[in-house]
Parts: structure tokens; C-alpha cells; sequence
């Protein structure tokens, strides 16, 4: 076993016990906690795919920005520190069911996609920056500058439609 | 000619190996050495700079600071330290245990964990890593997590605002210190640290000051330092966060907060003051180490003097500073920048840092212009008479039964 098989499971057990115990723990704030763990161990996957920058920006995002707004409305809702009350819906059995369709269609697709059975290869090393090739298609013309200009044009509507909302009128 | 740290470890892993370990065994084990050695250093920089701290305070406040064990009481960390160890561990009632227990070891850990990018000469970088700016942002952001854990998990409502209060202040004034650290990205067209500080041949600073002085006053709010210290504000709210914990929990606490001091420091030397940079350090690369720490401690130097002569914010006045007044400032000077450096592609060194100067120069102008008048309509509407009731105007048919 290769030390980087080693990290690989241990990130991928302590991922998916953190999966399992954001859906299981019994107070909100501790499945908040617990999904932070996960975010932190879909990063630290990110490493070990040498996708550095990938990783630092699912930090930034998920656990700097997601988690901390999650904790802070449930911190702001009433009956946080509350314990009762039970932890499945009703509708429990229909959630697992779409679960395990959402499962079978991933592994289905990522089975057919023909790059799956290949081993994976350490970067060219003549690629010197992966982040410069990045941003370089992200604004190319040939690249993605369509899909990004269109994000950034969604969340400035977002973000003038939150100013809007929260707009005191005199 | 190699420095002490790199000759050290090329020794050891040529004994290592000559005994018979597996070299990919040695190589994780210098890893681990390397990371608990750096970890210990910064740490013992940590007890230095408490006697650092309050001996500045006690200048700037016209005292003597501690003076009393050791020679200009050097020995007196060690003296708080020991009070720290053997104060009661409390826990609060309804406390959760695990989290209030994790939050404090967090906080100081995240702050560590930012020494891993920092280049300390030429020769010596814990991690050169392609991203390391973001890097910085990112682990920031688990710092505020850390708060947050220890405000909630110590179930008290002032530590709960206190955390709130900390936490959206992170949050906001992370936003222009990105924006702002993305000017030194562009000029040196890398977001590593090594690079960064090797593109500067002339100091960032002297091509960017205005962002280097945003990027110095939103590290003072990430801080949590005076004016931005309502964190702890004691009238208001005791102290914060912190206010259940006691003893080494307390002390991992405020060993953090002057740790993140100093190294916030540092990584604005990085990269604004041309971090190891220095004369004589492509021959002995070692004093690289000595040149960033001066430079750290200059700009920790200056953090402590803006602590300790400016009042507090309101919390509303901090907000309307970040996003009112940085955010848009720090995105016209990212803006400004990223034209100019286009438009100057090619051109010589002087050129280039003249124009990218007088750049900032004139959009601080600017800004002050813009400042002058909104300060002057401010003080009209302060100045204007307010009666405090008024009676109500007399409608028409009032006035004409009057009559």
C-alpha cells in the first residue's frame, strides 16, 4: 500500500463519516459542524488530485463562506439549542430512494466515461502554471468566457436584487 | 553556498538512508520533522511576543510595562505562562464539551498553518504552493470558524454576540483584502509567495501603496485589533468570545490572536515589502529569515501603534467603512491596476513603477476629494436645527377660522 493510497482512504472514511453524521447528528449546529468536515475532506480529495487550486477555493467557498452563513441562520433561527423532536421526515423512504437512483446514474456515467479505467498520471511538468491555463480559458474566447460572463451577470443580479430586498424605503 | 536549514536536512537524510531506511520513508520523515520545527519556532516567537506586546503598550501609554523579572522583564511570559497552567479548568454549564474544547486549539492551529507559505529566505519555504494567496483567505476562514465554535459551544449569550460580531466582521472585510492582495498578484503574475516576492526587484509598496496600506487596515480588522475591536468591546459585551474560557484554553486564545498579529505581518512583508529580500541575501541566504522578521515586526510595530491610539467603531461605522468605503476603493485600484499593467506590457522597470504609482496617487486623491464632500454634507446635516416636536402646520380652513 502506497502512502498515497493510505491518505486517499483515510480522507475517504473521514469524509463519509462526516457525510453520514451531518444527516444522523441530533443538534442543527453539529450537523453544520459535521458537514464542515465533509467540505474540509472533498479539499483535502482536491489535494491529492494535485488540483491545489480547486482545494483552496472549496475551503473558501464552502466551509468561508456556505458552512458560515448555515451556522450563523441556524444560530439565528429560535429553538436552536433544542435537541427534540425527530431527526426523519416523513418522506424518509422516498429520499433514499432518490438517493440511490442520484447514486446508480453517477456510477453509471462515470463507468461509460472512457478516461474512469485509465490510472491517473502526475501532471506534464511542462505545464507550468494549471492556474494560468485556467483563467486563460475562462475569459478566451474559444474558451468559456459565454458560460462565465453569464455567471457573473447572475450573481450581479443576485446581488442587486438582495440590495433591493433589503432596501429601506423613507 | 546552502543555508544551516537545508545542510541540516541534506545530512540527516544521508544518515537516515546509510542506516537502511527506505528513502521515501526518510523524505516523510524530514516532512514531519521540518513541519514540527517550524511549528516550534513560530510558537516560541509566540512567549517573545508577549513581552513584546506589553512593554510596546506601555510606552505608547507613557509606563515602564513589565519590568520586574529578568532583565527588562524578559522573564515575564514565562511567569504568565505559569499562571495560565495552573488557573482552574473551567467548563460552563451546558457547555458542549468537544467543540468548546476544539475551538481554542483551532484557533491557534489555523494561525499556524499560514506559517506554511510564508517564504523565510530563498532557500526556505515550508510549502511553494501555486495558490498561496488564496491560501491565506482560505485559512482565514477556518480562523472565523473557530471563533464562531467557541462563542457558541461556551453557551453564553456574550460570547454568542461577541462570536456574531467577530464572525461578520471576518466575513466583510475579507472582501476587499481579497480583492486588494489580487494587485501584487497581477504585478508579479503569480499567486505563489516565492514568486511574488521574487518579482519584487522594486518593493510592491512603492508601486501600490494604497492597496498595501487596504490590505494593512482590513488585516487589522481580521485582526480583531482596536479601532476594529468590538469584538471584545467590554462595555458592551465583557469579552467576547472567549469571555467562559480560563486558563491554557484562555492562553491558546490570546497566543493566537498575537501570533495572527505577527504573522498577518508578515504576509503583508511578503508581499508588499519584498519579504527575505535584503543585501547580501543571494550570498548568505539565511539572513533572509532575520530581513522578514524585521520587516514583520516593523509592520506589527505599526499595527500596535494604530491599537493603541484609536477609539473603537460602532458596528455600523465598521460596516459602512468596509463596504462603503474599501470594497469599492480596493475594486477601482484592482481595476486601475490590471489596465495599466496591460497598457505598460513591455515597457522598462522605472516606467512601469512610476506610472503604476502615480496611478495610485491619483485615485487616493480622488478618494479624498469624494471624502471631503460627503464629510461636508455630513456636518451640514449634523449642523442643521432640529426642533425636537414641531406643531403640526395649521391646514387651511384652521388658519382661515382663525381670522
Amino acid at each position: 500500500m502506497t502512502p498515497y493510497l493510505f491518505v486517499f482512504i483515510v480522507t475517504a472514511i473521514v469524509t463519509l463519516g462526516a457525510a453520514l453524521m451531518v444527516v444522523t447528528a441530533r443538534s442543527l449546529i453539529h450537523s453544520a459542524l459535521w458537514l464542515v468536515l465533509a467540505l474540509f475532506g472533498v479539499g483535502a480529495m482536491f489535494v491529492l488530485l494535485s488540483a491545489g487550486f480547486f482545494a483552496v477555493v472549496q475551503v473558501v467557498i464552502y466551509i468561508g463562506a456556505i458552512a458560515i452563513l448555515m451556522i450563523f441562520a441556524i444560530m439565528l433561527t429560535r429553538r436552536v439549542m433544542r435537541e427534540d423532536g425527530s431527526r426523519f421526515t416523513r418522506g424518509w423512504w422516498l429520499a433514499i430512494l432518490m438517493a440511490l437512483v442520484l447514486l446508480t446514474g453517477l456510477v453509471w456515467m462515470i463507468q461509460s466515461w472512457s478516461g474512469s479505467s485509465s490510472t491517473m498520471q502526475p501532471l506534464p511538468p511542462e505545464l507550468v502554471d494549471p492556474i494560468q491555463s485556467l483563467g486563460a480559458m475562462l475569459v478566451s474566447p474559444n474558451g468559456y468566457v459565454l458560460p462565465f460572463e453569464l455567471a457573473s451577470i447572475l450573481l450581479l443580479a443576485a446581488l442587486i436584487g438582495a440590495i433591493v430586498v433589503a432596501w429601506e424605503r423613507k | 553556498m546552502g543555508d544551516p536549514v537545508n545542510l541540516i536536512s541534506t545530512w540527516l537524510r544521508d544518515l537516515l538512508v546509510n542506516l537502511g531506511l527506505a528513502p521515501n520513508f526518510v523524505d516523510f520523515l524530514l516532512v514531519v520533522l521540518g513541519v514540527l520545527v517550524l511549528a516550534t519556532a513560530v510558537t516560541v516567537l509566540d512567549i517573545f511576543l508577549v513581552w513584546v506586546e506589553r512593554k510596546v503598550v506601555g510606552r505608547f501609554q507613557d509606563r515602564l510595562g513589565p519590568n520586574r523579572l529578568g532583565p527588562f522583564g524578559l522573564i515575564q511570559p514565562f511567569a504568565d505562562i505559569i499562571k495560565l497552567l495552573i488557573k482552574e479548568d473551567i467548563l460552563p454549564v451546558g457547555a458542549d464539551k468537544i467543540v468548546y474544547n476544539l475551538a481554542p486549539v483551532m484557533a491557534l492551529g489555523t494561525v499556524l498553518l499560514l506559517w506554511a507559505v510564508i517564504p523565510l529566505a530563498p532557500t526556505l519555504i515550508g510549502a511553494d504552493i501555486n495558490v498561496a494567496v488564496l491560501y491565506i483567505v482560505a485559512v482565514g476562514a477556518i480562523g472565523s470558524l473557530a471563533i464562531i465554535m467557541a462563542g457558541w459551544a461556551s453557551n453564553n449569550k456574550y460570547a454568542l454576540l461577541g462570536a456574531f460580531r467577530t464572525v461578520a466582521m471576518i466575513v466583510s472585510y475579507e472582501v476587499p483584502m481579497v480583492i486588494v492582495l489580487l494587485v501584487p498578484v497581477i504585478m508579479a503574475r503569480s499567486m505563489g509567495l516565492m514568486a511574488i516576492v521574487e518579482a519584487q526587484d522594486v518593493w510592491f509598496i512603492f508601486l501600490a501603496p494604497a492597496a498595501a496600506l487596504i490590505l494593512l487596515v482590513t488585516s487589522i480588522a481580521e485582526l480583531g485589533r482596536a479601532p476594529f475591536d468590538l469584538v471584545e468591546a467590554e462595555s458592551e459585551i465583557v469579552a467576547g468570545y472567549n469571555i467562559e474560557y480560563s486558563g491554557m484554553k484562555f492562553g491558546l486564545f490570546y497566543a493566537g490572536e498575537l501570533l495572527h498579529a505577527i504573522t498577518l505581518s508578515a504576509v503583508i512583508s511578503t508581499v508588499f515589502l519584498g519579504g527575505w529580500r535584503g543585501p547580501f541575501v543571494e550570498q548568505v541566504p539565511i539572513l533572509g529569515v532575520l530581513y522578514l522578521l524585521i520587516k514583520a515586526f516593523l509592520v506589527y510595530w505599526v499595527i500596535m501603534w494604530i491599537r493603541y491610539s484609536f477609539p473603537r467603531l460602532r458596528i455600523d461605522q465598521m460596516m459602512d467603512f468596509c463596504w462603503k468605503f474599501l470594497t469599492p476603493l480596493a475594486l477601482v485600484l484592482l481595476i486601475a491596476t490590471a489596465i495599466l499593467d496591460k497598457a505598460l506590457a513591455g515597457s522598462s522597470t522605472f516606467v512601469y513603477t512610476l506610472s503604476m504609482l502615480a496611478a495610485n496617487i491619483i485615485v487616493a486623491w480622488l478618494t479624498i476629494l469624494v471624502l471631503r464632500r460627503y464629510a461636508r454634507t455630513e456636518r451640514r446635516k449634523v449642523a442643521e436645527l432640529k426642533p425636537i416636536a414641531t406643531p403640526p402646520a395649521p391646514t387651511l380652513e384652521e388658519s382661515l377660522g382663525q381670522e
